[in-house]
């Protein structure tokens, strides 16, 4: 296979906290080819958008980012923000959750979609606008030449959502990654924005990565999913193999606690028992011990290392759930 | 402007009220430079603290001159005293908190604890020193005004402004890949801009209130051109028997302050598209 589009070793980051540094992640690697659609999943405050935000650059102030991060065959920690810039909004670019705060209310939203195209094409005037025209119907908002003047508190959730799929897709970016992209729109709308990703993936030929929480949603619209818990990957593989198996104990509690539609009517919401760990302190092992039914005292030395139930897909577990059936 | 700006702000009823003060206040100056009923420094013993009339419509003060007239001349002095000190002070403090906002860090800290010493500071003092070294005069008025208008301005620029930074549309600006000075002056400024213009009208109203008191205190406008401060320490000598010479240049203070804060007030309602009907 041909070098990968995105190549993460190791990536550790870091944050100051009350009580000294606290590492948020603490190893993930993984690669992503070009074309590739990814799912990352896990609970709030797991690091999955803190993983999206070291690949854009974008780490809070005080952060520190060890390991590798390469992104076309470049290293990309350490660059200078000049470079970041370059590769920000062109070649990587981010739909966010919240479509209601993430477009600037004073300007209208073709001067917005077209922002990327003025940075990174040098972009003006009537080009600029056509452009953006043309962007706003690739992401089929209706009535996009009248709204070109629109501001973004005349839009819904909806679109607005499609504004900021726009804007990340101006310049043609090889990796977009979409950070929860439908969490904050209602069920029929989180639908049709997620049709719209898919479609425009295909078209593009752009890799995805898809940052949710949401197995049902992950399972439907992306090729392999990584499972993240306490700032490491704890599972990864093809979405199918990984959904079928369920071999790491948290995966598995993570799909035993999703709500079902036509449940008997006073079934318990299942939950996994225990609660998120602070990340100041978790040990070297597995993160999952302190909550996993399978879980013994060999789990908390050290990470334990992958197995490979099948081709690609990979498990960190010492004592994974067997195939069912 | 957008779109139907002008009707909008025809409708905002406060706005319509400040600008026609607004406007009164630039009428006097500008008249001034044209015509006043008498020549403004004209004394005239004789006829000293005589009631208004057909010839004297606000009458004179204790050396005879045309109280119109002095108003419509000290009408210059205050507004070129709040343009310059509000002006200068604006720019300056605004580029510095925008500046520590942007980079944080050590440019941050240097700059808000500038902001702090000069605070720590009292104006006054400050204005006294000046007038040491400078001589008093207008220029020196509008400088300590304007040098203490600075950490003003750069403090409440620097906070509005880490407001904005922490939004999200500015973390999606980033990942478009928009540099500090691009995000500072697109999204930033816009965004914080009514904050700053209400700041800067009740800065304004305060200049003139600086002006009149320095003048009153002696440091500001010089004998004999009239200043509205002046004319009210002027008055005060003859509080008992001429009380009605205070309230003119009183009043004419108090109506450029409302009117300035009035049209502050309206101008941050009428910049925020949110308020706006535009075309849907």
């Amino acid at each position: 296979m041909n070098a990968p589009l995105l190549d993460l070793r190791d990536l550790r980051v870091t944050l100051p906290g009350a009580r000294g540094e606290v590492a948020l992640l603490r190893g993930v690697s993984f690669t992503l080819h070009a074309g590739e659609t990814v799912g990352l999943i896990g609970e709030s405050g797991c690091g999955k958008s803190l993983t999206a935000l070291a690949l854009m650059g974008l780490l809070p102030p005080g952060a520190r980012a060890d390991g590798s991060l390469r992104f076309e065959g470049r290293e990309r920690l350490g660059q200078d923000e000049a470079a970041w810039c370059a590769l920000r909004g062109d070649r990587v670019a981010m739909v966010f959750q919240e479509p209601m705060t993430a477009l600037n209310p004073l300007h209208p939203i073709g001067r917005q979609v077209a922002e990327p195209l003025r940075i990174h094409r040098g972009l003006s005037g009537v080009a600029a606008r056509s452009e953006a025209l043309r962007l706003l119907d690739r992401v089929q908002l209706p009535n996009a030449a009248q709204r070109l003047d629109a501001y973004p508190h005349q839009l819904s959730g909806g679109q607005r959502q499609r504004v900021g799929i726009a804007m990340a897709l101006a310049c043609g970016p090889d990796l977009l990654i979409a950070d929860e992209p439908t969490t904050a729109l209602d069920v029929s709308t989180q639908r049709e924005i997620l049709e719209l990703i898919d479609g425009l993936v295909r078209d593009s030929g752009m890799a995805l990565l898809l940052i949710s929480h949401d197995l049902g949603l992950m399972a439907r619209h992306v090729g392999r999913v990584m499972v993240m818990y306490g700032g490491r990957l704890v599972e990864s593989g093809p979405t199918a193999a990984v959904f079928e198996r369920l071999a790491h104990p948290y995966t598995r509690a993570l799909a035993g606690a999703r709500p079902r539609l036509g449940a008997t009517r006073g079934t318990r919401l299942a939950t996994i028992p225990g609660r998120v760990p602070d990340a100041a302190e978790l040990g070297p092992g597995c993160p999952f011990a302190g909550r996993c039914p399978r879980a013994g005292d060999d789990c908390l030395p050290a990470m334990p290392p992958a197995v490979e139930p099948g081709p690609g897909h990979a498990v960190h577990c010492l004592r994974p759930h067997p195939p069912t059936g | 402007m957008r779109p139907g700006f002008a009707r909008r702000a025809l409708r905002h009823r406060s706005f319509v009220a400040g600008a026609a003060l607004v406007t009164l206040l630039l009428g006097a100056a500008a008249l001034s430079w044209l015509w006043t009923p008498w020549p403004a420094t004209e004394i005239d013993v004789p006829r000293k603290l005589a009631p208004p009339s057909a010839a004297h419509w606000l009458g004179t003060d204790g050396l005879g001159r045309d109280i119109v007239s002095l108003l419509l001349v000290g009408a210059r002095g205050s507004l070129a005293v709040g343009l310059a000190a509000v002006g200068g002070g604006a720019l300056a403090g605004i580029a510095l908190g925008l500046l520590a906002a942007a980079r944080r860090g050590v440019v941050d800290e240097l700059v808000m604890r500038s902001a702090d010493f000069a605070f720590a500071f009292p104006a006054l003092l400050t204005a006294i020193m000046l007038t040491a070294v400078r001589g008093p005069g207008l220029a020196t008025a509008a400088l300590a005004i304007g040098l203490f208008n600075v950490p003003v301005f750069a403090r409440i620029t620097r906070a509005s402004a880490r407001g904005v930074w922490s939004r999200d549309f500015v973390l999606a600006a980033r990942a478009c890949g928009q540099g500090r000075l691009a995000i500072t002056l697109e999204h930033v400024l816009p965004n914080i801009a009514p904050v700053l213009i209400v700041q800067a009208t009740t800065q304004f109203a305060l200049a003139i209130l600086a002006e009149a008191a320095l003048s009153y205190l002696g440091l500001g406008t010089q004998p004999p051109t009239p200043s509205w401060g002046r004319m009210l320490n002027e008055a005060q000598t003859l509080m008992f028997q001429a009380p009605w010479l205070a309230w003119w240049p009183g009043l004419a203070i108090a109506l450029s302050v409302l009117g300035l804060n009035l049209v502050g007030d309206g101008l941050r309602d009428l910049l925020d598209p949110r308020l706006a009907r535009g075309p849907r």
